[in-house]
């Protein structure tokens, strides 16, 4: 059962990637970086059920805390750029290319 | 004996202020401090020397002036050492360079750069008088090294002239290569005598080392090579014609009474040493004659009058190597004084000519000043006889005999070195007497004179004059009152004066004919090819200018033109310019776009990952 419970979190993972490469929203971008952590959660809920461990539960709650702290900043981020380039496209913001 | 310090303190002093302060004090007050200044230091000199000489002989007095440096052991102290060898040095060098600082006010009078040009004449008195008066080697070093920068910024003191300039950055050069030498001796006379004062090391060195030992031999070498440097002796005297370049006092002073008698003065000082040596010595010896036979046969070929009197100054230094290596320490000191009188009179009166004759320097273009510089014409004639040695008149006899005469019956001497230093004195007759009867004598153009000597510039001639008929005389027995050394003319010696004495009379009737009486006689030898070869060969110096341009002036400039394409450099240039070539590659990577760095972070993640697994 664990096994699905991982391939379920790879699933996942691979579609926020995905979705963050793809998508030049920054909010759907910030979206899809939640989707990655929480399947890096997923993936620690699966493992502690599967070794009957209460370890990866607990870090999933710090998982949690992390990622409302991330989105926290995250969010304060998007507002800048917002106002930098009056826009929520990732791609404007492309000034530091070497 | 407290006054000592003050004797190189004073023209330093002098000079100081001269370089500082030598513009606002006008020409007037700047000639009147720099002669003051050397004539003081001649007064404390002949204080110091009469109370020397009063002291029951081999007397020596030390006075610390302050201590230099204290490292482990190393304790080099500022110190002066005045004993009968330094105190006829200090009394010819302040003596003659006081006439030479007066001539030269009057001389030097329309040049630009008057002040400085004193600034540096005082300089480079203080130099040589902290030279001689040094108590240790490293003093000693730092008055030679001061003496070397004076003679460079002296001969190439009229700098607008670029070829005055490369004389003297020659002359530095070539004496530098001997400095070389001269500080690898010094660095292995501490490592192996653990000290430079030059008495305790002399000691020390008598003490532990038994003649012909290896280390003494390669140290009193080492020490030649300065020697040889400094004074221009054979392989290293290419310098000293090219400095003639400088003003005519310069030359006077270089000649006469600083630099170039600096070499004959360290090894007198150093003598015990040499003395261990037995081979170094005889490389003095040798040194020496082959100088003065090489420099006579030059000067003969000349026909510029103070490249002349230059081969003359090496051909006669060569007479002091000579002595120094038959172990006649006095003789070659003997030599050096009146030597500095006679050639410093040869220089100032070649000067007064020179300037008279709108800067001609060529013998063959002046001609028949006889009557009209009678006080130069005499000059030279007494100097000139005196520098061939006229017997029993002249300064120049007593010394130079008196080399002669050692350098066979001396233990180290032999008859061959004999017979070359009787050969030198002939060339030194034909080739002084070829000057005089060449300018005063000969054919020469009717032009007026564009200058005529001063007084200031007279009398120091005069003066000089009679020093170089009478200076001899304090070596004479029983023609003075007192004397320095008691010693009888033995049989042998007289022998030997009678001859040398006829060398003398037959090198003024061969030159008398060739110039004078029969001029068809050298127009007869020069019709010949190999003589006029022979004359050029002469002219150039024996082709040492040409082979040290050809040995190693032309292969170190090619050496540094190669080096200038930066061959060695090429390693780090490469380095520079891949790292370049990897930034311009990599730069499109940088593209400010997070979603492809995120893309790229996914990517090397997963290649992690692969990996971890695969493996």
């Amino acid at each position: 059962m664990p096994f699905w419970g991982l391939i379920l979190a790879a699933v996942l993972f691979i579609l926020g990637v995905a979705g963050l490469v793809a998508r030049r929203n920054l909010l759907i971008m910030l979206v899809s970086i939640e989707v990655m952590l929480n399947a890096a959660g997923l993936a620690f809920i699966a493992a502690a059920s599967a070794w009957a461990q209460p370890d990866g539960q607990v870090m999933f709650l710090f998982i949690l805390a992390v990622a409302a702290a991330e989105v926290a900043v995250g969010l304060a981020l998007v507002l800048q750029l917002h106002h930098l380039t009056e826009s929520v496209d990732a791609d404007a913001a492309s000034r530091m290319k070497g | 004996m407290s006054l000592l310090w003050l004797i190189p303190a004073l023209p330093f002093a002098s000079s100081f202020v001269l370089l500082v302060a030598g513009r606002a004090l006008g020409k007037r007050a700047a000639a009147w401090l720099a002669c003051l200044a050397i004539l003081a230091s001649f007064l404390f000199s002949l204080v110091v020397s009469l109370r020397l000489f009063s002291l029951p002989a081999g007397a020596a007095f030390t006075q610390v002036v302050w201590h230099w440096i204290n490292v482990a052991g190393f304790q080099p102290r500022v110190a002066l050492y005045l004993d009968a060898l330094a105190a006829v040095m200090i009394l010819v060098v302040t003596f003659v360079s006081f006439l030479i600082h007066v001539y030269s006010t009057q001389f030097m009078l329309d040049s630009e750069g008057y002040e400085r040009f004193f600034a540096y004449m005082n300089l480079f008195v203080a130099s040589m008088l902290t030279l001689v008066l040094a108590d240790n080697l490293l003093l000693l070093l730092l008055g030679w090294e001061g003496v070397g920068l004076c003679s460079y910024l002296l001969i190439g003191f009229w700098y607008q002239d670029e070829a005055n300039g490369l004389a003297g950055r020659k002359a530095f050069i070539v004496t530098r290569v001997g400095d070389t030498a001269f500080i690898l001796g010094l660095l292995l006379l501490f490592n192996r005598l653990g000290t430079l004062d030059i008495q305790p090391l002399l000691q020390r060195a008598a003490a532990r080392w038994h003649p012909g030992a290896a280390v003494a031999e390669v140290a009193a070498f080492l020490l030649l090579g300065g020697a040889v440097g400094k004074s221009a002796q054979f392989p290293l005297q290419t310098w000293l014609p090219d400095a003639m370049a400088g003003p005519t006092p310069t030359s006077a002073l270089i000649h006469a009474a600083t630099m170039v008698t600096a070499g004959v003065y360290l090894i007198a000082r150093t003598h015990v040493l040499f003395a261990l040596a037995p081979a170094a010595l005889m490389a003095v010896a040798v040194v020496g004659l082959v100088t003065l036979l090489l420099a006579g046969c030059s000067a003969l070929a000349q026909h510029d009058i103070k490249r002349i009197l230059a081969y003359s100054t090496i051909s006669q230094i060569g007479y002091m190597f000579l002595a120094l290596g038959v172990g006649a320490w006095s003789a070659a000191i003997f030599h050096l004084v009146t030597h500095a009188f006679f050639k410093a009179l040869l220089f100032l009166a070649a000067g007064v000519m020179i300037q008279a004759m709108h800067e001609e320097h060529d013998i063959f273009r002046m001609g028949g000043l006889r009557r009209r510089l009678p006080l130069a014409f005499w000059c030279f004639v007494f100097a000139g006889a005196s520098l061939a040695g006229l017997p029993l008149l002249t300064a120049g006899f007593y010394s130079k005999d008196l080399i002669v005469w050692s350098s066979w019956s001396s233990p180290l001497g032999s008859v061959g070195l004999w017979i070359g230093a009787l050969i030198g004195a002939f060339l030194t007759a034909l080739y002084i007497f070829r000057l005089i009867f060449t300018v005063f004598y000969g054919p020469g153009p009717e032009r007026h004179l564009s200058h005529l000597p001063g007084p200031l510039e007279q009398w120091p001639m005069i003066v000089l004059g009679y020093l170089s008929m009478l200076a001899g005389f304090i070596y004479v027995p029983g023609a003075l009152p007192f004397h320095f050394t008691a010693r009888a003319v033995g049989p042998g010696e007289l022998g030997s004066e009678i001859v040398a004495g006829a060398v003398f009379f037959a090198g003024v009737y061969v030159i008398y004919l060739f110039t004078l009486q029969r001029p068809s006689l050298t127009d007869a030898l020069m019709a010949g090819a190999s003589p006029r070869r022979l004359r050029d060969f002469w002219f150039a110096d024996w082709g040492m200018d040409w082979l040290y341009d050809r040995a190693l002036v032309r292969p170190t400039i090619r050496m540094a033109r190669a080096g200038k394409a930066d061959v060695a450099d090429r390693a780090f240039t490469g380095i520079a310019a891949a790292a370049q070539a990897l930034n311009r590659a990599l730069a499109p990577t940088e593209s400010g776009l997070a979603r492809r760095y995120a893309g790229w972070i996914a990517a090397g993640a997963f290649a992690l990952i692969l990996i971890a697994v695969l493996r």
